[in-house]
């Protein structure tokens, strides 16, 4: 390298020479190390980065009109929402209505304005059906009302004024049970629509008591795991791994198998003559609290097991030897240590509970349902994006909002200790 | 030496042969359809035939319904499935957002042929099909006969499945209610009839268990889950060639047509009519419907079929009579506005 001088007398290199070579140096070392990491930030980029903010975008954006009604979208902002818009606009949305069945776009339009108002797809096809064929009309805002009264009504033109801004707050609103009324102030829907508050809390609710349930079933076989001899604590260890490399939905669909109500353990139960009639265990908050728990306990055991493997247990014996109580030795001077292991597997659990799908759509009933299962009923079924994307950005927000809580009481926690 | 030569010409072909195959995938016409027992009826009726008689490289495929896949294919411009069987209101919804051809009924010249509900817009019929009342014979001592017994939990005790939606699901209430079958959309269409379906299903919310897909509501009725729901008939016709003493109870049955769509922007248009021209004649639907209860969209069909299979039917008299038809343009409308109610209710329960 032609930069590094040749230090064949180095005592004629001045002290400043010498720092701006060492810069050059460091800064050379800083680039292959960033280099070296590029293809990582990429792809971080490209499938971590990019998809989640388009999602948050989804969840905002109202484009859907103004891209394929451009005129009709700036004009109709310019008016003020009294009385019926001017001709000019009524003549660019006919225009452009008629042009979008051609060129695409009109089930977009029709899709976001139906949003609005349940009839307004039926609506867009009947006067389609109805347009004159030429398209000579003079007067567009005597002839719309013609093929269809709806056309003369103020609310048909604030509807369409509602989805031309570029941006909308209506799913994030409605995600929250909330919307704008014909004044634009922001209420509550009305009460048989409301939803997603409860789901949002249910959701939290069945991922907080599975990782309660983690913790509790998965504590004491980790410690088991971390005191046993070698070769016992491996054959265990087996055990525990086994069900966690067969697949989520075999391991699911065996539950519904065991569970349900011709199943196994109620045909047992039943054939020993404990139960007269079976119990429901299945399609309901019991089936699913199981079949997650059972799903999600490694990543409980593993970072449980992990960290108590490291404790020495010279500590615990020290206590007892200076006068503690077994119980007491293990619960002031074990569990303390195994602290960032229960961090580390409770946030594991309940993230990952937070986000499940399959597993309550299968063994839940009607009312075990996450927001995930919202999510992709959005996505699947009715096809309404910018509402999953909502949905999904408020559990986002909801999961970051938990982390840093949780952050700040463990780190607490570990502050005290030390 | 002739051995090593028939061996040298066996391996030739067959190098030839998995070429051919390469160069034909690229070229394959893919059918997409709700798979399952129909699935394999349409294999035998028409995949299986038209394969032969083309020399089409037929790749078929199942989903289960939706619009979202055919959606992104259609937008990103990356259609990789040619043809699909859609239920009615996507058939619509798709029509109207230019996600399938439009069909040319010239071209297809079978207009006459079908029955009127087969033809559509953006779509041609491919069977008639039925959700019915089921229930399983072993485990009830008298057999329901209407929805009003289905709601009836003091005669006919135990849990009862029906499907998580509001679709059938509020038909059901409200002819359970005693709304005659050719009322019942006039009814759901204003906000009190709504009221009242849900009213109904209040009454019996503690004992309905929700199913998602076609195969559950079966299975739980063998398993003894259920003793009565609500089916798609083929679905029932299948357990009961198992061996499985299910009945159907076909007072208030809720019939409805698939639809042939081609997608939008496939390459295979051409192919796509000749499949579904080979797929309505009369002949193929007979093995069809003789495979699976589903009634075939040509009425020449029905005399093709022996007296058992064709009583089988939906479209069969005996079965139409009190029988709902499917009000499509209905579900187009107010879809979206009640599924989300039904949403809101069930998740309060």
């Amino acid at each position: 390298m032609p930069q590094v001088m040749p230090a064949a007398n180095p005592s004629e290199v001045s002290g400043r020479e010498l720092k701006r070579q060492l810069r050059h140096a460091e800064r050379l070392k800083k680039f292959k190390a960033f280099a070296l990491v590029l293809p990582l930030v990429l792809f971080l980029l490209l499938v971590f980065v990019q998809p989640i903010s388009t999602m948050l975008w989804r969840s905002v954006d109202n484009t859907e009109l103004m891209e394929v009604m451009p005129t009709t979208a700036t004009e109709i902002l310019q008016w003020d929402g009294q009385g019926l818009p001017s001709e000019t606009v009524m003549a660019a949305f006919a225009k452009e209505l008629q042009a979008s069945r051609k060129e695409g776009g009109l089930g977009q339009v029709g899709r976001r304005l139906n949003y609005e108002d349940p009839g307004f797809r039926g609506l867009l096809m009947r006067t389609l059906r109805k347009f004159p064929d030429e398209a000579a009309a003079t007067s567009w805002k005597s002839l719309l009302p013609e093929i269809d009264p709806a056309w003369g009504e103020v609310e048909t033109w604030q509807a369409i004024q509602r989805s031309a801004t570029p941006m909308t707050d209506r799913y994030l609103l409605a995600s929250v049970d909330m919307e704008r009324n014909a004044q634009g102030e922001i209420q509550a829907v009305a009460e048989e629509q409301q939803v997603y508050r409860a789901v949002f809390q249910r959701t939290l609710i069945i991922a907080g008591s599975v990782t309660l349930l983690c913790l509790l079933l998965g504590f004491p076989l980790a410690y088991l795991l971390a005191t046993l001899p070698v070769g016992t604590s491996n054959l265990l260890m087996i055990f525990v791994l086994l069900p966690f490399w067969t697949s989520l939905l075999v391991r699911t669909a065996s539950w519904i198998v065991l569970l349900q109500t011709g199943g196994v353990i109620n045909a047992g139960l039943m054939g020993l003559g404990i139960l007269d009639e079976p119990l429901q265990l299945v399609f309901n908050r019991f089936g699913v609290l199981v079949a997650m728990v059972h799903i999600l306990l490694p990543f409980m055991i593993l970072p449980l097991y992990s960290v108590m493997k490291g404790i020495s247990p010279s500590y615990q014996r020290a206590a007892i030897s200076l006068g503690a109580h077994p119980f007491a030795a293990f619960w002031k001077v074990y569990v303390p240590q195994t602290v960032s292991g229960v961090a580390a597997g409770a946030l594991l659990v309940f993230i990952m509970a937070l986000g499940y799908y399959i597993t309550p759509a299968l063994v839940g009933g009607a009312s075990d349902q996450m927001v995930s299962y919202y999510v992709a009923y959005y996505t699947n079924t009715t096809n309404n994006w910018g509402m999953a994307a909502a949905l999904g950005s408020l559990l986002l927000v909801v999961t970051l909002l938990l982390y840093l809580v949780y952050h700040r009481l463990v780190n607490q926690k570990q502050l005290v200790r030390s | 030496m002739l051995n090593i030569k028939k061996k040298t010409s066996w391996l030739t072909a067959g190098i030839l042969g998995s070429g051919l195959l390469l160069a034909s995938t690229a070229q394959a016409f893919t059918v997409i359809s709700f798979g399952g027992a129909s699935g394999d009826a349409m294999q035998k009726a028409y995949y299986e035939p038209f394969d032969d008689q083309t020399q089409v490289d037929l790749i078929p495929g199942d989903y289960n319904g939706g619009l979202s896949r055919i959606r992104a294919m259609v937008e990103t411009g990356n259609v990789s499935w040619d043809l699909v069987e859609v239920e009615s209101p996507d058939l619509i919804r798709g029509c109207f957002e230019g996600m399938f051809e439009i069909i040319d009924w010239e071209r297809l010249g079978l207009k006459d042929k079908l029955i009127d509900s087969a033809v559509e817009e953006c779509g041609v019929g491919t069977f008639v099909w039925s959700t019915v009342m089921a229930y399983n014979a072993e485990r009830l001592d008298k057999a329901p006969q209407t929805w009003a017994d289905f709601w009836n939990v003091e005669d006919f005790p135990g849990k009862r499945g029906l499907r998580k939606g509001a679709k059938y699901t509020l038909e059901f209430a409200l002819m359970a209610d005693g709304v005659p079958a050719d009322e019942v959309y006039d009814v759901l269409r204003t906000s009190a009839g709504v009221d009242r379906a849900f009213a109904m299903l209040n009454k019996l919310k503690d004992h309905i268990q929700w199913w998602e897909a076609g195969a559950q509501p079966p299975q739980w009725l063998v398993a003894g889950d259920v003793v009565m729901s609500s089916s798609y008939n083929g679905r029932i016709a299948a357990a009961q060639e198992e061996g499985q003493n299910l009945q159907i109870a076909w007072k208030g049955s809720v019939y409805d047509l698939d639809y042939w769509a081609i997608v939008s922007g496939s390459e295979k248009v051409d192919t796509a009519y000749d499949f579904i021209n080979f797929a309505s004649q009369a002949e193929n639907q007979a093995v069809y419907s003789s495979e699976i209860p589903y009634g075939p969209v040509n009425p020449d069909a029905i005399a093709k079929l022996s007296d058992k299979q064709a009583a089988r039917m939906p479209t069969a008299d005996a079965n139409l009579k009190g029988a709902l038809a499917m009000d499509t343009g209905f579900w187009v409308d107010y879809g979206e506005e009640l599924e989300q109610r039904f949403n809101a209710w069930a998740s309060r329960l």
